[in-house]
């Protein structure tokens, strides 16, 4: 019987129980949102655990999609179960999407890791909406971490640092562009730097400029007041040098989270940030069905917005 | 969102053969169409490839074939998805003469697509395979 | 002394064919119009010989290679026969990337798009009975082709010819692999390393042997356009060059033996032009940039393929049209060699009469249409000396672009153009444009959005690969394993290995000692491969 004849209560069962096809429909579902995406919310927010959700994002060619293939390699050997998220941007024009950062992850053959590919579906700012529900039913279904993997252009990889625990931030050697590095929000939401490609020259100068940006930020208090400084961990994803010591980087990252007491501020900030993507979504289509017709009256645009948000707000 | 749900599908190249131009020029028809391609490219198995329609809950695999290679190559991918009890539509596109298109639909593809398809013709057969 | 009593001097002391050079109405025609430049002087531009085909018919090298060694060998003769003056060996998809035939990835393809070879008894079948130091052969080989070299020399060796005496050219391009074909085993920098050994080698010990031919053919059959197979090929040209220099290698010495390979599409000024400034973008280069001080290592010398892309499975029989012209262009634009596709290689590998039309079809351009009596007879038309430089402006914005890359390494430029996907992903978007127009019936493909009467006709006969020639070929493989020396393998691929590890070492002596243990093709690759990884691309769309 496939799963796609099941009721959302089975295939949620079976999911939970291992079923891979089961796994990929029900991820399906939650992508299409609506009320069985909420329904499935419900069903798989009792059984998440709390897995560990590492964010990988970086510049386009920095190495992330052939780093995550070397996490999935390595993590079963600790004993791990990982999932990841690849998420690609969808076209604006045409809705549709190639996703295509599967095929470097999928070099080492899929024995217990998952690989799921996203496409953001026009959520503006970067990440799919359906990753919060995603990361949740990957949880349920027994996976730690969850890891997703995306391109940091735009708000991507302050919206990645919003559904994740860890964020991890991948450069290359010759990255060291002031203008990259004060980018709205990289230093910031950066838990762990992976400078990766490391076998190449400027390695070490791109290292030294890192801790340079990280030694003023800590000066101007923009850092946390735990008083964590990101690590900077140097790879070579294509033959894996780095990424034990990447993955340490990481769990000691949250161990540092459970020991401050911030995860469940990280938690919390989880939930917030999923809660707010989906009232944007909701108020949005509510936005969109009142101003779709709208035409000028005589007025102006703030009175009319106004007078529309009291009426929506209510 | 779409009223329609989007279509997924897993584009490969089985075996060995390294020509890639027609099935990159599909996965953009495609993409322009609105579906979501997984690109999975080339020297893939058929258990790779399964692997990937399981995960991503694809709705079809389209793969591409040059070299002479469809008579063996077509009739394992469908042996493996049988054998997997996969049952999701199987689009061949590439260099298929014509006497042999009979051979591949009784073996159960699900469409055939010639070399330069026109962009319609390659949309329609993903579309009717998926919901026929 | 001016430019025109020097061509003439070269000219004069050029043997030419003993042909009437004249029309067919009897008229006689001088070899040369204009008054400049000659073809035979720098930078080449009009030809790289002062007598241009008076002298010498460019090579018609067609391509053969299909089923087992012994069925090769029988085509090779049949080409010899039909006047055909050099051998080129297509091998099947395992034996170009680096597996054998009884691998799992083998399956449904040996034999199929080219001739199986595992080991140095197929090379011995393949070539049997003909006499290498009086042909000149052409290898299609590109990831493994250390390996299929190593066999050839064996082969020589076992019948008496010195590798001194081997006179032909092994494809051995690997950086088009990582941009159009596909067929890499390892990642770039080690693979350059074989090649840069590959290139030393045999400047010292095959003379008469041309290690890498250049290529754009796949590049352009990938989808690139006309300026962007140039660039794309001069640029990989300029790296080779820069690699080979790197480690002492002499430019004059190692310069002389590049080769290059394009393709001939159907918009025939475009190639015509395109042709020429290859030739002059080349020597520029060598000598300006590269320091080359023998012309031999100036001159962009190449052979030619008319584009498989451009053959339609429609009307099959249009494409002899499509092939004649496009033969036509590459004897216009002065290639050395020419390969012409079979018309129903669209569909197939080519049947015998198919491939004997296509060999006929050069013929007929060289003796029947009186283009091979004038050197560069379309220099100096307004439009050619155009199209000429228009080639060469864009190719020397992709050179410029690619030095930046690189730092000003063009070298460094192009690993990183493969890295970063700018190769692919240029070839992507140009081969996408191009099918939108022919969707949008913009451009016309005359069977295919256009003149389609006709379609429905009959069958052409196509050529069928025997079903058992897979089982044949495992029990050949089976054989030889079972009569070689095993523990020799097994040393021979040990030693192999520590070479590899060793940069100061050149790879061709352990791989010629290996493939003599009749050492397989796969386990040389993967000798290999345990030092060097493989490669795994990344998805450009």
């Amino acid at each position: 019987m496939s799963v796609r004849d099941l009721s959302t209560v089975d295939l949620v069962e079976r999911a939970i129980g291992g079923d891979r096809r089961a796994i990929g429909r029900t991820l399906t579902l939650i992508e299409r949102g609506g009320e069985i995406a909420d329904q499935i919310t419900e069903l798989t927010h009792p059984a998440a655990k709390g897995s560990h959700v590492v964010g990988i994002t970086g510049a386009p060619g920095a190495g992330k999609s052939t780093l995550t293939g070397q996490l999935i390699r390595h993590l079963p050997t600790l004993g791990l179960q990982p999932a990841v998220l690849a998420v690609d941007p969808s076209s604006p024009l045409t809705g549709g999407a190639i996703l295509g950062d599967r095929v470097r992850m999928d070099d080492v053959a899929g024995d217990g890791g998952f690989i799921r590919s996203v496409a953001t579906r026009g959520h503006a700012g970067g990440l799919a909406l359906s990753v919060p529900g995603s990361v949740r039913a990957f949880d349920a279904c027994g996976f730690d971490p969850v890891l997703i993997e995306t391109v940091g252009v735009g708000q991507v990889e302050v919206d990645v640092a919003g559904a994740a625990d860890t964020t991890v931030v991948v450069v290359n050697p010759g990255w060291g562009d002031a203008v990259q590095a004060n980018k709205a929000g990289l230093l910031e939401v950066a838990d762990v730097f992976v400078i990766n490609k490391a076998d190449r020259d400027g390695a070490n100068d791109t290292r030294r400029d890192l801790e340079l940006m990280l030694d003023l930020s800590h000066v101007s208090g923009h850092e946390d007041e735990s008083g964590y400084r990101p690590p900077i961990i140097m790879t070579t994803a294509t033959d894996g040098a780095g990424i034990d010591a990447m993955w340490a980087a990481v769990t000691d990252h949250r161990t540092h989270l459970q020991a401050s007491g911030r995860l469940e501020h990280r938690r919390a900030a989880r939930f917030r940030y999923e809660v707010r993507s989906r009232l944007a979504t909701r108020l949005e289509t509510s936005i969109n069905a009142a101003t779709h017709d709208l035409e000028p009256d005589g007025r102006s645009p703030a009175a009319v917005a106004g007078e529309l948000a009291s009426r929506l707000l209510a | 969102m779409t009223s329609e749900p989007v279509i997924r599908i897993v584009l490969a190249k089985l075996g060995l053969d390294g020509h890639d131009r027609g099935i990159k020029v599909v996965a953009r028809i495609l993409r322009d169409a609105g579906m979501e391609v997984i690109y999975l490219g080339l020297r893939q198995t058929t258990a790779s490839i399964i692997a990937a329609a399981e995960e991503e809950d694809a709705d079809a695999i389209g793969l591409s074939m040059h070299n002479a290679g469809h008579l063996a190559l077509a009739p394992a991918m469908l042996a493996a998805l049988d054998k997997a009890d996969l049952d999701i539509p199987l689009i061949i596109g590439g260099i298929v003469p014509d006497q042999d298109i009979p051979i591949l639909e009784a073996a159960g593809v699900a469409a055939i697509l010639g070399p330069g398809a026109p962009a319609e013709e390659v949309v329609a057969a993903v579309r009717n395979a998926v919901s026929p | 002394m001016s430019e025109q009593s020097r061509w003439q001097e070269q000219y004069d002391a050029t043997r030419r064919r003993d042909v009437p050079f004249e029309t067919m109405s009897g008229v006689p025609v001088d070899p040369i119009h204009g008054d400049g430049p000659f073809p035979g002087q720098y930078p080449y531009t009009r030809g790289l010989h002062a007598a241009g085909y008076r002298s010498r018919l460019w090579t018609m090298r067609m391509f053969a290679g299909f089923g087992t060694a012994e069925d090769t060998n029988a085509r090779f003769k049949e080409i010899l026969r039909n006047g055909g003056t050099g051998l080129s060996t297509a091998f099947d998809m395992p034996t170009l990337m680096g597996y054998d035939s009884d691998s799992p990835w083998a399956l449904g393809e040996v034999g199929r798009a080219g001739v199986a070879v595992d080991t140095l008894r197929d090379m011995e079948d393949l070539y049997a009975d003909i006499d290498l130091g009086s042909v000149s052969t052409s290898m299609t080989i590109n990831g493994p082709a250390a390996a299929v070299l190593a066999m050839y020399i064996a082969v020589g060796e076992k019948n008496g010819v010195a590798k001194a005496d081997l006179a032909g050219t092994i494809q051995n391009d690997i950086l088009k692999e990582y941009q159009a074909q596909k067929e890499y085993i390892y990642p770039p920098r080690p693979s350059m390393r074989i090649i840069t050994d590959m290139i030393r080698y045999t400047s010292t010990e095959m003379p008469k042997w041309h290690p890498v031919s250049i290529s754009g053919y796949h590049i352009r059959e990938a989808g690139s356009t006309a300026a962007q197979e140039l660039a794309f090929t001069l640029a990989n040209g300029f790296a080779y060059v820069e690699a080979a220099r790197a480690e002492g290698q002499d430019v004059d010495q190692f310069g002389r033996r590049l080769s290059f390979f394009f393709n001939a599409h159907s918009d025939f000024f475009e190639e015509i032009g395109k042709f020429r400034a290859a030739r002059r973008i080349w020597a520029r280069w060598m000598k300006e940039r590269y320091g080359a001080t023998d012309e031999r290592a100036m001159m962009c010398r190449f052979h030619t393929q008319t584009a498989g892309v451009s053959l339609t499975a429609q009307q099959p029989e249009n494409n002899i049209a499509r092939v004649a012209i496009q033969a036509l262009s590459a004897a216009l634009g002065g290639t050395q060699s020419l390969h012409t596709d079979a018309f129903d290689e669209a569909l197939a590998l080519p049947t015998e009469k198919a491939a004997r039309i296509a060999l006929r079809t050069q013929q007929i351009v060289a003796h029947e249409t009186g283009v091979a009596n004038v050197v560069d007879p379309l220099g100096g038309a307004p439009y050619i000396e155009w199209m000429t430089d228009e080639m060469e402006r864009q190719a020397e914005a992709v050179f410029a672009h690619l030095e930046e890359l690189g730092d000003g390494s063009m070298l460094e430029g192009v690993y990183a153009g493969i890295e970063n996907g700018y190769f692919v992903g240029e070839i992507a978007d140009a081969a996408y444009r191009f099918e939108r127009e022919v969707n949008a019936g913009r451009r016309v493909i005359v069977g295919v959005n256009e003149f389609v009467e006709g379609n429905e006709d009959d069958e052409t006969n196509l050529l069928r690969i025997d079903a058992t020639t897979e089982e044949l070929q495992r029990k050949r493989l089976e054989a030889v394993k079972h009569e070689r020396d095993s523990v020799a393998v097994e040393a021979s691929l040990d030693a192999l290995r520590n070479a590899a590890q060793d940069p100061s070492m050149n790879l061709m002596p352990p791989i010629i000692d290996a493939v003599k243990t009749y050492a397989t093709e796969e386990e040389i690759s993967n000798a290999m491969r345990d030092v060097f990884g493989s490669y795994v691309e990344q998805a450009i769309v």
